[in-house]
């Protein structure tokens, strides 16, 4: 496989509140079409290493790229126009409440696209139906959705655009483990299809063996090892020794080995 | 932009469509016109053959158009076929042959003209069940406040004096300008008219007996039912949603006791508290303006006032107080008790318990004026 271009490159990221330090020289890439899992200790920062490249908290130092436009120097226009290039999965969906699921999905849509409301209808019905709801769905409101139906409909608002990453804030957190399963299994499968780059913050390792290209580890606010699940569990790093060679992480490597 | 994004020509009975430029979402409105107007193109060709080669960009817009447009002559009874399209593009147009097969049920759109009457029906019933949810929140409060006096050691202490803090130290400052205000206001306004006939020593009656009668306990209800029982309805609704409400049940704790009880009870001590402070206030505002504006001096003032008013007065004023409290925190509570999971069902309860609490807070008062009066106060 040859090395493909960074979509996402982060470069000496430092990032803290009040005298606290979170992130500190952080490097990494992201490259295209692979999807990247960020693990790490509760509290590493994960979340704000993705809040951070979205430009929801802001960063002390450093340079963040992403689609090889650099937030801090972007104007507003550029700003807005790298905005409909990414979608972003939150960790509680983040669905807007009064809105029904269909219309949801259809509000960036109807923010940055010009196009009848009858493509949108229809639109917003095969995402919801890519993501695997069914159209009687659409007319649900958020509150009437279990945590999975949650998840899947933020995923459909996040991909109504078409982006070319999606960030994805633990998708699998909170579902039982087959339909996190089932989710693993459709961001990989929309990743193909879709031919997108995925940012994923997990704490799940079965998502890190079934859906994940490429995993990072955060701890001490760096990245201490990047690559694919083979390098990681020949690391050395404490972390991640203990995360995947403990109980949980060598149950999973051999059902790996033994496949 | 400026890229041909599909041409087409006609080859005897077959439709020749070639695609080009970027298939993408940025181009959607575009080509959807593109492709309807294909669509009714040439309807007497047998067949047709869509080349995708040209076709730079793709995503799913794209791919549902193009989806849309077979099925359309498919089902016409034509032939459609979709040549040249990229190995990695055709499981997009897999996943698009999977979707919109089922007709979507619309959402039912209803007249207007009965919506209207319906709202204004419902409204009624609204209304009747507002009553009820009120009767319910005072008889649940008025039981947990008896288990409370069985039990002294079960009340939150702690959590009445933090409230206590907020509902009424807090809102000392605001209650006090604005009541001084009201104060200055009536008295300019007494001396100005009842200077024509040379009364102006009369408007000290008026200050006085409407500050103590009416506009204190009234200022100051409806500023606390807008400061403090909105802050209820939001604080209970949030509670509500994030489940925090049902959580204290599951650990056993009532959350009438917890939550509600101790703040009402704040509420009736401290309405007539922050009533006396904001009538002195006003008294204090009204005597500043007849010095200032009327020429009344401090010590005239003060006989005339203590001439004017009587200790009943001062009593219907105070009287009133704890039930008004009484009042704004039973329907605030029971507002922020009704929110549902959306932040605009959080926003709707807030302004209903602000709006029916300065609503029973004015009739409450005027009941008050009725019994009064009847008892000769």
């Amino acid at each position: 496989m040859t090395k493909k271009n960074a979509v996402i490159k982060v470069r000496d990221l430092e990032v803290g509140f009040g005298d606290q330090t979170i992130l500190d020289h952080l490097n990494l890439d992201v490259r295209e079409a692979e999807i990247l899992g960020v693990v790490g200790g509760s509290g590493a920062g994960k979340s704000v290493l993705l809040r951070t490249i979205i430009g929801l908290v802001p960063k002390r130092r450093g340079s963040i790229e992403v689609l090889g436009v650099d937030l801090a120097k972007a104007n507003e226009a550029e700003r807005r126009a790298l905005e409909r290039r990414w979608g972003v999965l939150f960790q509680q969906g983040a669905l807007f409440s009064s809105l029904t699921v269909r219309q949801n999905v259809q509000f960036p849509m109807r923010e940055n696209l010009e196009i009848s409301q009858n493509l949108m209808d229809e639109m917003s019905i095969a995402k919801l139906e890519m993501v695997g709801l069914t159209p009687q769905d659409a007319n649900k409101f958020p509150s009437e959705l279990s945590g999975g139906m949650t998840k899947r409909a933020a995923l459909a608002r996040a991909l109504a655009l078409d982006p070319e990453i999606v960030f994805l804030d633990e998708p699998t957190s909170g579902l039982d483990p087959i339909s996190a399963g089932d989710f693993d299994e459709l961001i990989r499968t929309l990743q193909q299809t879709l031919e997108i780059t995925v940012f994923m913050v997990t704490h799940d390792l079965e998502s890190l063996y079934t859906a994940c290209d490429r995993i990072a580890v955060l701890a001490d606010g760096k990245v201490v090892a990047d690559g694919s699940i083979a390098n990681m569990l020949e690391s050395e790093h404490p972390w991640v020794k203990t995360y995947f060679q403990g109980k949980r992480g060598s149950m999973l490597a051999d059902r790996q080995m033994n496949a | 932009m400026g890229e041909v994004l599909l041409t087409h020509k006609l080859e005897g009975e077959r439709l020749e469509l070639a695609a080009g430029g970027s298939w993408t979402a940025t181009h959607a409105g575009e080509l959807e016109a593109l492709v309807e107007r294909v669509a009714g193109e040439a309807p007497e060709a047998k067949d047709v053959s869509i080349d995708m080669a040209g076709v730079r960009e793709f995503d799913t817009f794209g791919a549902w158009l193009l989806e849309r447009l077979t099925r359309q002559w498919t089902k016409s009874g034509r032939e459609a076929v979709v040549v040249g399209l990229p190995e990695h593009d055709l499981g997009l147009i897999e996943e698009m042959q999977g979707v919109n097969l089922e007709a979507v049920p619309k959402p039912v759109r209803q007249n207007p003209l009965v919506n209207s009457f319906a709202a204004f029906g419902r409204a009624g019933v609204d209304f009747g069940h507002d009553l009820v949810i009120f009767a319910g929140m005072l008889g649940a409060v008025s039981v947990s406040l008896a288990r409370v006096v069985l039990h002294p050691r079960d009340y939150r202490l702690t959590s009445t004096i933090h409230q206590f803090d907020r509902v009424a130290w807090q809102a000392v400052p605001i209650i006090l300008l604005i009541t001084f205000l009201i104060g200055a206001i009536i008295s300019q306004q007494g001396i100005f008219h009842f200077r024509r006939f040379g009364a102006e020593l009369y408007s000290v009656d008026l200050v006085a007996i409407l500050v103590l009668r009416e506009i204190g306990v009234l200022i100051v209800a409806i500023m606390v039912a807008g400061r403090s029982g909105s802050s209820y309805t939001a604080e209970l609704g949030a509670m509500k949603m994030r489940e925090e409400i049902d959580a204290l049940r599951t650990m056993g704790f009532d959350p009438i006791e917890v939550l509600i009880l101790p703040r009402i009870l704040v509420l009736v001590v401290a309405l007539p508290v922050l009533t006396f402070l904001g009538s002195m206030a006003a008294l204090y505002g009204g005597g500043l303006v007849a010095l200032l504006y009327g020429g009344i001096s401090p010590e005239i003032y003060i006989s005339r006032l203590s001439d004017a008013i009587s200790l009943t007065h001062f009593k219907v004023g105070m009287i009133k107080a704890p039930f008004m409290g009484l009042v704004i925190g039973i329907v605030a509570c029971a507002a922020g008790l009704r929110v549902k999971g959306s932040a605009e069902s959080l926003g709707l309860q807030t302004t209903n318990s602000v709006v029916q609490s300065i609503f029973l807070v004015v009739v409450l008062d005027g009941l008050f004026a009725i019994f009064f009066a009847s008892i000769g106060m």
